[in-house]
């Protein structure tokens, strides 16, 4: 095959545009930046912004995380509504089978519940 | 250097002719962004103006940060009090250069109505260097779309070569201003005698 005529050589110069197109004017301020906004670091301009007061003690301190099993436990439930409501409709339309399905995966979920009230995580500590 | 005449030639045909320093300034005087900081009662002219009827936008300076890190202009807009100063003067130091003052109002350029009182600051220009004053108890909207109009006039105007040249460029001048220290009496040290150079009475007669 010649290599003028491959049917990819027009993607490839169309990509290495794109590239271009994109990284040049980035270039172009980076190189602009390093000769006409030079850093001025400084003790205050580095300090952590605390609406211009000073910060007390380290601001990378770990955030009580317990909301998250509210989080996961509400997904799962408004997961179960999704579930639960169409079913309600076509209620008098199903077969026994599928009130079967469905009571056992509602107990799948009232089991999980079970399980996180009796481990103690629905007591705000 | 383009001839004068030349130039209003070709900009009747369409052709603008320009150096990069103009066209950067160009850039930079219209998309000046503020910090959404506001002290006293001008704040409220200050949120009028930026509203739809007096409308800031127009100038590009619309977009009031929540951050120092991401705005180039600071308005002073309100009384400083003795106990705000030293936060104000931190906020400037955190914002990135090249950066501007406006003092809007009686109050930020002198003290205003609180002058005689104790725990007001008499004009943010004794710790941060001030570009445009605006006078007013408060400045109508109109006045602080004029000092912007100026503060405009003053960044296109700014060469970014030799001894006119704005601080950040100048490796010599200070990236920061000293924050004051509450003291026993007033803030230590009460003024920035590297920025504060207050006028001199001269009497004549």
């Amino acid at each position: 095959m010649q290599p003028d005529n491959n049917p990819y050589l027009v993607i490839v110069v169309l990509m290495i545009a794109a590239v271009l197109f994109a990284l040049t004017p980035l270039a172009l301020a980076w190189i602009w930046s390093k000769k006409f906004s030079p850093r001025k670091p400084g003790p205050d301009k580095n300090a952590i912004y605390e609406c211009g007061l000073e910060s007390k003690g380290d601001a990378w301190i770990p955030f009580k995380a317990e909301y998250y099993l509210y989080a996961i436990i509400f997904l799962i439930f408004d997961v179960e509504t999704i579930f639960l409501l169409p079913f309600a409709v076509s209620f008098t339309g199903l077969g026994p089978g599928a009130f079967i399905a469905m009571i056992v995966f509602l107990l799948l979920l009232v089991e999980g519940l079970a399980w996180a009230w009796q481990k103690g995580v629905l007591t705000w500590k | 250097m383009i001839d004068e005449g030349l130039r209003t030639e070709l900009s009747k045909q369409g052709i603008f002719a320009l150096k990069l320093e103009e066209l950067y300034n160009w850039g930079r005087k219209n998309s000046v962004w503020p910090l959404q900081f506001g002290l006293a009662c001008c704040a409220i002219e200050m949120i009028a103006t930026s509203m739809a009827r007096y409308d800031l936008a127009r100038f590009g300076a619309e977009v009031f940060r929540p951050s120092p890190r991401q705005a180039d202009l600071m308005i002073v807009a309100g009384t400083v009090t003795k106990k705000m100063a030293p936060q104000v003067i931190r906020l400037y130091n955190q914002m990135p250069e090249p950066k501007y003052v406006i003092a809007m109002g009686a109050c930020a350029i002198s003290g205003g109505p609180f002058k005689q009182g104790y725990n007001v600051l008499k004009g943010i220009d004794r710790y941060i260097p001030v570009d445009v004053h605006i006078p007013g108890c408060p400045p109508r909207p109109e006045a602080l779309l004029h000092a912007f109009m100026t503060l405009q006039k003053k960044i296109e105007d700014q060469s970014l070569t030799g001894a006119q040249r704005p601080r950040h460029l100048d490796a010599n001048a200070p990236s920061e201003f000293p924050i004051p220290r509450f003291g026993a009496h007033d803030l230590e040290p009460p003024n920035n005698p590297d920025v504060w150079h207050p006028p001199v009475a001269v009497r004549t007669d």
